[in-house]
């Protein structure tokens, strides 16, 4: 099997510290023998050391522990495992201080969110907002690990209990039913991660690998409109390509085909794709998530930055924006600040109008503020110096999306939700 | 050929070079000859077909490469007529600006950073596109995407820009540059099976074939000229392939009889198997000692 018949998921992990995150991402890692033999001696040899009758999983990420022994900033870690049918890849974001902006930066790229839950402390502050980023970034799937069931007798009714107060918040959010999950495990003995546990006959659904994978990646790929961000207009000039002028890019949202009438923004010129390459292949059609080049039948014009999509299913097109915006840097978010707005491959000036408050990340409503934070989530009205092409975030991820650019220091400052 | 199901890594690399050429003025693209490199090279291919790849080669040569591979790299530049440039840690050593190692463990591997830096500096590169992997190592599995070095070529890992969703930001000041990563998300599977099905051509050194070594601390060393060796140290002819490719003083063989693409992917899978296997639980390490033998391990 290759990896083009692979299905490929991205998970983001978020817990608190003590709740086994590490230990459950370890098991995983174990079980699927995704770790070398240097790292299982090390990990029987530290277990033996501190007299353990288990082996101690979370040190498979031992690169996190020393970070925090050391006390230095804990930032995103990604990590890589297989199974023969799907490739798997974690965005472990560590759940402390700077949970926030790691969780935000670790679910964007993202389609599960695996939360976790001591069984012994049931849903807790740190719950709720990990749950409120996994909503603020519509997530596709979210599962609910509750952990350390073997150190409450793996017990039925604490997990009831625990799934109805958790329950309590989905109803709060956007999420329906059918996209959320619920499985007991223990990270440590390996009970209902990729094996079964015979301790828990009441629980009959998947062990947490096998709803991993059977997930389906269809289910997570967006069903919005055909978005195509020109990256590069690809002009070979050789002999054989004379006049060829193709628009590089990434296709998203849904397919775009030969054929197609399609409008190019922001000229609103139309055009019909005249053909579409994939290297030394021609394609009839191009599929979501594809990168691919197309050319048009017209000399339009047509650059980096601007959009091809299909006429007739316009994205709203503005230069007033209101946009929920999660602050990623030290440096608040001012009224009155400009900053350098990156919409996917597009970039405009944008001057924070007004901030219209900061928004509890556990779903207790908003307050009053003239700035955002780093970690600060809050509802942000902008004045662009061009329009730019958006959908909402909720119709559609990849442009519904922006980043802001600090103009001194060029760092990434915000990321921004369209509403 | 109709509607192609893509495979999202690639595309994923493929959408972070066009990013690269789009972003930067004077891009570069950190060639060793090595299987990751030769990927990226493809995957450059492929983001701009049918225009040219629009930037260079740096191959930083440290004198000590296996000759096979350097012939490969000259072959596969004037196959797709790229441009390609070799700066020499010979000439640093000559220059004085660093000092050849001397003895049992002499290479000239981190003399490589001297040469790489100096050559960014002479044709004022603003981007170094590099094979490196986030699972290749801890500290690597928290490298972005574009990462940010300053005039001294240094990593602030604890400043670092957060990458989000696809967005890359390659905003830099002047004396600023960026070293680009775009296969940051493949694993050493991933890639293997990247060659396999593009049938991509690597050195001939990946595969399986007879070859003067000596054992030293476990591993299977190249006996060669380059390679300092102690009298006791016996040289013998065994078949050996190399699982990574760089300088022959830091580069050490497996044993193996994998001839081909598909005997390399399936010896990979196999071995990261019965080399975690073999330790765990005994049950399984009569078993993948079994599998190592028919794959020609030990």
């Amino acid at each position: 099997m290759n990896i083009q018949n692979r299905k490929l998921i991205k998970i983001a992990t978020a817990g608190s510290v003590d709740d086994g995150k590490s230990t459950l991402i370890g098991r995983l890692l174990y079980d699927t023998q995704s770790l070398t033999t240097d790292k299982i001696e090390a990990i029987e040899r530290s277990s033996r050391q501190r007299g353990y009758d288990y082996l101690d999983f979370s040190l498979a990420t031992d690169g996190l522990v020393a970070e925090r022994e050391q006390g230095i900033t804990i930032d995103v870690a990604h990590i890589y495992f297989n199974t023969d049918k799907t490739n798997f890849i974690v965005a472990d974001t560590p759940g402390h201080v700077e949970y926030t902006r790691n969780m935000v930066t670790g679910a964007s790229t993202s389609q599960v969110a695996i939360i976790l839950i001591d069984a012994r402390k049931g849903v807790i502050e740190q719950t709720y907002r990990h749950f409120f980023i996994a909503n603020l970034l519509r997530m596709s799937h979210v599962v609910v690990a509750i952990n350390k069931m073997d150190l409450v007798e793996y017990s039925e009714d604490t997990f009831l209990k625990i799934k109805a107060d958790f329950d309590a918040l989905v109803a709060k959010s956007n999420f329906g039913e059918e996209q959320i999950t619920f499985i007991p495990v223990s990270a440590l003995k390996g009970e209902n991660v990729t094996r079964k546990s015979e301790h828990m006959p009441w629980y009959v659904g998947n062990t947490l690998l096998d709803h991993l994978e059977v997930l389906e990646p269809e289910d997570l790929q967006e069903s919005a409109a055909a978005r195509f961000p020109v990256q590069l207009v690809i002009r070979p000039k050789t002999e054989a390509y004379h006049d060829f002028r193709g628009f590089s890019g990434k296709l998203y949202g849904n397919s775009l085909s030969v054929g197609d009438r399609v409008t190019v923004l922001p000229s609103g010129n139309e055009s019909t794709i005249k053909s579409i390459h994939f290297f030394d292949q021609e394609l009839e059609s191009a599929a979501p998530g594809s990168s691919v080049v197309l050319t048009l039948t017209d000399e339009v014009d047509c650059s980096r930055g601007d959009m091809i999509v299909k006429s007739g299913e316009t994205p709203q097109s503005e230069k007033l924006l209101s946009a929920t915006i999660c602050q990623v840097n030290s440096k608040p978010l001012q009224v009155g600040q400009k900053y350098t707005l990156q919409h996917g491959v597009n970039r405009v000036l944008a001057k924070v109008d007004r901030i219209e408050g900061k928004v509890h990340a556990d779903f207790s409503g908003t307050e009053e503020t003239d700035q955002l934070k780093l970690n600060d989530i809050g509802k942000v009205h902008f004045r662009l110096s061009k329009p730019i092409h958006f959908d909402s975030y909720h119709q559609s991820k990849s442009n519904g999306a922006f980043i802001l650019i600090d103009e001194g220091s060029y760092d990434t400052v915000s990321v921004g939700f369209i509403e | 050929m109709n509607l192609l199901t893509p495979n999202p890594k690639e595309a994923e690399s493929i959408q972070i070079i066009r990013e690269v050429a789009a972003q930067f003025e004077r891009p570069v693209l950190l060639f060793s000859g090595g299987k990751d490199s030769i990927t990226l090279v493809r995957l450059a291919q492929k983001a701009f077909f049918p225009a040219k790849i629009p930037f260079p080669l740096l191959h930083v040569d440290t004198g000590h490469n296996f000759p096979e591979t350097i012939e490969f790299r000259d072959q596969l530049v004037k196959e797709l007529g790229l441009e390609l440039i070799v700066r020499n840690v010979q000439d640093s050593i000559d220059q004085g600006k660093v000092r050849e190692e001397k003895g049992r463990y002499a290479s000239r591997n981190t003399l490589q950073t001297t040469t790489l830096l100096d050559a960014i500096e002479e044709f004022k590169f603003d981007a170094c596109i590099g094979g490196a992997r986030r699972d290749e190592e801890k500290a690597r599995a928290k490298e972005r995407v574009f990462s940010v070095r300053d005039d001294f070529g240094q990593w602030d890992e604890k400043n670092q820009r957060p990458e989000l969703f696809d967005m890359l930001n390659g905003k830099i000041h002047v004396g600023q540059n960026v070293r680009v990563f775009p296969i940051s998300n493949w694993t050493e599977l991933d890639v293997w099976e990247y060659i396999r099905t593009e049938n991509i051509a690597i050195p001939s050194i990946y595969f399986a074939h007879k070859r003067e070594v000596f054992f030293r601390d476990g591993l299977i060393w190249t006996a060669n000229e380059h390679v300092y060796r102690e009298a006791h140290e016996e040289v013998v002819e065994k078949w050996v392939r190399f699982r990574t490719v760089g300088d022959m003083t830091c580069t050490a063989a497996v044993l193996s009889e994998a001839v081909s693409l598909d005997d390399v992917v399936n010896e990979i899978r196999l071995s990261t198997l019965s080399e975690r296997g073999a330790r765990i639980d005994d049950k399984r390490s009569e078993a993948a000692m079994e599998t190592r033998k028919k794959v020609g391990y030990f």
